[in-house]
C-alpha cells in the first residue's frame, strides 16, 4: 500500500484543467515512505501497536488484494448489503438549486443511504471484520461518533460471528440513543467514554488504549480513512466500491461527471468516491466539512482552518492550540464532529487535486429539508453538508468550464438517526408550496 | 554534556551495585510550581533519574491516572513550554539526569528545531516520545543527536528482533522496556492486583529478565516501566537484572491525593528513600 495521492498524468492534467499541481512536492509521489500521502500519513503510535499494524499492513496487501477475499467480500456486499447501490438522477433538486439550468445540467446521487444499516460505513466494517476473521482475531473493537460505524461494525460482527465492543463518547451516547439500542440489540457491548469532550475523538483514544492492552487477540476496526498506516489506505480501498460503481454507471451513460461532491468528517465516504476519479484529471473533486456555528465560532473545519499536526497516529491537518493540544470540534452532526481528518485528504488539498469547502449547521439543515421535499429522500445530517454547497460548486465549475455542469453527490447515509435534530430545528413544519415550482417562480423574470 | 550525565549516572550505579530509581510525574499537576516542588522532593529523596511528563490532550498510551493528571495539568497551565521551564529550574539545583516524556504533537507545534535548542538550553538530557516509533521523525532525531540529547527507545513484550534493531539504531543513554502490553498504570488495574499475586511478581521478574537480556544485546542500560507500583514489584524487576525501574502512575496518584504541599513533598521524599534503599542487586 502507501499509494501516493496523485499519480502521474499531472502534466496533461495541468494542460486540460490547471487543477493538478505537479510542482507541489508535498503531495506528489516524491515521498516514497510507506503509509505516506505526500507529507501526510505515517504511523505515530506507541511501539506496542507497531507489530499489529505491520501485521495488518501485510494482510491488507496480501489478503485484501487476493481474488478469494475479493470474491467473498463482493458476495457479502451484493447479497447482504444490497450493492450495487442505485445511482439516482435528482432532476427536481437540480431545478431547486438552479431553476434555469444555467449552472447545473445534471445531478446524480450515489445512494449509500440504501445500504443495509443506512450508511456507507458497512462497506468498511464488513471488509475489516472479514479480515479480522482471516487473521484469527478473537474480538473486534471500534470507535463511533454518530453511531453509524458502531452499528455497522456490530452488524458485521453479528453476521460473521465475532464479539464486538464499541467505544462511544458519553455525550454521543446521549444524543444518539437509537443507535446505542441498535448496537446492543446486535449483541455488541457499548462502552461510554467519559474523558475529554466525551465525543468521537475521546472514543478513539479509548479504543486505542483497549487495543494496546489486548493487541494480540483483538482487531481494531477504525471507522474512517484516518488513523495510523495502514488504516487510511485500507479504509479507502474498502470504500472505493462507492466511486467504482458510480463511475461505471456514469460511463455507461456516456461520460464521467464534471465534479464529485462528498461530506468530510474523517473522510471515508469522500475518499471512497474520490479514489475512482483521481486519474480522471478533468473531474473536479469537492469535499465539504462542517463549519458548525461558523468559521469564526465553534466548528469542525479541519482542512479549512487546521494546522499540520499528529492526532490518532497520523500526520494530517488538525485543530489545535499553540501548545499542540487538540481542540474540541463542533458540528450539529456527530459524524463530522472531529478535530482531525484523513491524511489523504490533507495531501489532496496540498496538491490542489481536491477542493475543500465548509458548510454551517444552518446551511446543512436547510439542505436536508430541500432534499427531503424535492426528492423524497431524508438524508443524514453529515450528508446534508455536501448538498449545502451544491449551488456554489455548480456555479464555480460552470464559470470555469463556460457551460452547465454535471455533478455527482455521495449520499453517505440516511437521516433516520437525525429525526430528533431535524424536528428540534423546525424542519417538520408543513411546506407552503411545492419547492420546485416556488424555486422556478422566484427565478422567473 | 547531556549524554555524559546519563552515562555517568549508570556507571556510578553499576559501581554501587544498585539499580536506577526513575521517577515520573506530570508537569503542571496540581500546578506548574507545585509539580516542580514535587520533583525537588523526589530528587532530595534520592531519585536517580527524573522523568518530566509533558501534558497532552489526547494521551493514548496512558491509563486513567496519568490521562486525568494530564487533563488537570493543561487546565493549570501545563505545556511543553512550562515543562522546559521546570527542567531549567531543576537543572540549576540538581545534577540528576532529566528526561522529557512527551507525545509528538506538542513538539511539532513548538517547532522541532526550536524544541531541540530549548531542551538543550534547559539542561534536559534525554527525550522519550511515546508515539514516535523509530521509522518516524528522522529530522527531529538528527537534530537531537546533533545537540547531544538522547532519544530513549521503547521496546515491549511484542517487539521482535526486527523491531529491536530498528529501535536500537543510534540509541544512546538507556532503553525503556515496557513491562506489559498496555497503557501506563496497567498492572495496577489488573483484576485482583490489590493483593500481589505470585503471578504478578513472576510477570515482573520475567520483564526484569527480558530487560537484562536486552541490555546484554544492546550494550545499554535497560529500565523497566509500566505498572510498577510497589516495593515488591520493583524488587522483582531488579532482582531479575533490570538496570532500573520507572515508577509513574503510583507517584501521580500520590501527588493527586495529598492536597497539602508540605505533606505531599514529605511523602514523596520518604517514598524515594524507602524504594532506593531496596534497589541493590543481590550478591
Amino acid at each position: 500500500m502507501g499509494e501516493s495521492a496523485s499519480e502521474p498524468n499531472v502534466s496533461e492534467a495541468n494542460e486540460s484543467t490547471g487543477r493538478v499541481d505537479s510542482t507541489n512536492d508535498e503531495a506528489t509521489s516524491a515521498d516514497p515512505r510507506p503509509g505516506y500521502f505526500g507529507a501526510f500519513g505515517g504511523r505515530f503510535v506507541a511501539e506496542t501497536l507497531v507489530p499489529a499494524l505491520e501485521e495488518l499492513t501485510r494482510a491488507t496487501h496480501d489478503l485484501v488484494s487476493s481474488s478469494d477475499f475479493q470474491a467473498e467480500l463482493s458476495a457479502l456486499l451484493r447479497d447482504y448489503v444490497g450493492r450495487p447501490t442505485p445511482l439516482s438522477p435528482a432532476r427536481r433538486l437540480a431545478r431547486v438549486i438552479d431553476p434555469r439550468g444555467c449552472h447545473l445540467s445534471e445531478l446524480w446521487l450515489k445512494r449509500e443511504d440504501l445500504c443495509h444499516t443506512g450508511a456507507h460505513k458497512i462497506n468498511n466494517a464488513l471488509g475489516q471484520v472479514l479480515l479480522a476473521k482471516k487473521l484469527g482475531k478473537q474480538r473486534v473493537i471500534a470507535e463511533t461518533g454518530a453511531g453509524q460505524h458502531g452499528v455497522a461494525t456490530a452488524t458485521a460482527c453479528a453476521a460473521l460471528g465475532l464479539p464486538c465492543e464499541v467505544f462511544m463518547g458519553a455525550l454521543d451516547v446521549e444524543r444518539q440513543a437509537p443507535n446505542v439500542l441498535r448496537m446492543q440489540l446486535l449483541g455488541a457491548t457499548v462502552t461510554p467514554v467519559e474523558s475529554g469532550s466525551r465525543t468521537l475523538k475521546d472514543a478513539m483514544n479509548e479504543a486505542l488504549r483497549r487495543w494496546v492492552t489486548h493487541v494480540r487477540t483483538t482487531h481494531y476496526c477504525v471507522g474512517s480513512a484516518a488513523g495510523p498506516h495502514p488504516y487510511p489506505s485500507l479504509v479507502a480501498e474498502l470504500q472505493r466500491v462507492i466511486g467504482d460503481e458510480a463511475r461505471a454507471a456514469l460511463m455507461e451513460r456516456g461520460a464521467p461527471p464534471d465534479a464529485v461532491v462528498a461530506c468530510i468528517g474523517g473522510g471515508s465516504n469522500a475518499i471512497g468516491v474520490f479514489r475512482a476519479f483521481l486519474d480522471d484529471a478533468e473531474v473536479a473533486l469537492y469535499g465539504v466539512e462542517a463549519a458548525g456555528e461558523g468559521l469564526t465560532a465553534r466548528h469542525a473545519a479541519t482542512l479549512t482552518l487546521g494546522q499540520v499536526g499528529v492526532l490518532h497516529g497520523a500526520r494530517s491537518k488538525v485543530l489545535m492550540d499553540a501548545d499542540g493540544q487538540i481542540l474540541e470540534a463542533h458540528s450539529i452532526s456527530a459524524g463530522l464532529d472531529y478535530p482531525g481528518v484523513g491524511p489523504e485528504h490533507a495531501a489532496l488539498q496540498a496538491s490542489g487535486r481536491a477542493t475543500y469547502l465548509a458548510a454551517t449547521d444552518a446551511e446543512a439543515l436547510a439542505a436536508a429539508l430541500e432534499v427531503a421535499r424535492s426528492e423524497g429522500i431524508i438524508i443524514a445530517l453529515e450528508t446534508a453538508h455536501a448538498f449545502a454547497k451544491l449551488r456554489e460548486i455548480a456555479a464555480r465549475e460552470a464559470a470555469r468550464r463556460g457551460r452547465p455542469v454535471s455533478l455527482l453527490v455521495c449520499v453517505s447515509g440516511r437521516g433516520d438517526k437525525d429525526l430528533v435534530t431535524y424536528q428540534a430545528a423546525g424542519l417538520g413544519a408543513p411546506p407552503r408550496e411545492d419547492p420546485v415550482r416556488s424555486a422556478v417562480d422566484q427565478e422567473a423574470p | 554534556m547531556t549524554r555524559a550525565r546519563l552515562e555517568q549516572t549508570f556507571a556510578r550505579l553499576a559501581e554501587a551495585r544498585r539499580a536506577a530509581l526513575v521517577a515520573f510525574l506530570t508537569t503542571g499537576d496540581p500546578s506548574v510550581a507545585e509539580s516542580a516542588d514535587a520533583a525537588r522532593a523526589l530528587l532530595r529523596g534520592g531519585v536517580d533519574i527524573l522523568e518530566l511528563g509533558v501534558p497532552f490532550s489526547d494521551p493514548t498510551a496512558d491509563g486513567p491516572t496519568i490521562a486525568e493528571a494530564s487533563a488537570r495539568a493543561i487546565q493549570r497551565g501545563g505545556s511543553l513550554r512550562a515543562t522546559l521551564g521546570v527542567a531549567q529550574a531543576l537543572r540549576a539545583e540538581f545534577e540528576a539526569p532529566i528526561v522529557l516524556f512527551t507525545y509528538y504533537n506538542p513538539i511539532l507545534a513548538f517547532g522541532e528545531q526550536a524544541f531541540v535548542e530549548a531542551a538543550a538550553a534547559a539542561g534536559v538530557d534525554a527525550v522519550l516520545i511515546v508515539d514516535l516509533p523509530p521509522e518516524e521523525g528522522a529530522g527531529l532525531r538528527a537534530a537531537l543527536a546533533q545537540a547531544e540529547l538522547c532519544v530513549v527507545p521503547l521496546l515491549t513484550p511484542v517487539s521482535d528482533s526486527a523491531r529491536e534493531c530498528a529501535a536500537l539504531q543510534g540509541a544512546r543513554g538507556f532503553v525503556y522496556y515496557v513491562s506489559v502490553t498496555g497503557v501506563t498504570g496497567s498492572a495496577a488495574q489488573a483484576p485482583g492486583a490489590e493483593h500481589e499475586s505470585s503471578d504478578m511478581l513472576s510477570h515482573h521478574a520475567a520483564a526484569g529478565r527480558a530487560a537484562r537480556a536486552l541490555a546484554e544485546r544492546s550494550g545499554l542500560p535497560v529500565v523497566v516501566g509500566f505498572g510498577i507500583d510497589s516495593v515488591a514489584k520493583a524488587r522483582a524487576v531488579v532482582e531479575a537484572g533490570a538496570s532500573g525501574v520507572v515508577v509513574g502512575s503510583q507517584l501521580v496518584r500520590l501527588i493527586a491525593e495529598e492536597p497539602h504541599a508540605a505533606a505531599r513533598e514529605a511523602k514523596l521524599s520518604a517514598w524515594a528513600r524507602e524504594l532506593r534503599a531496596v534497589l541493590s542487586y543481590p550478591d
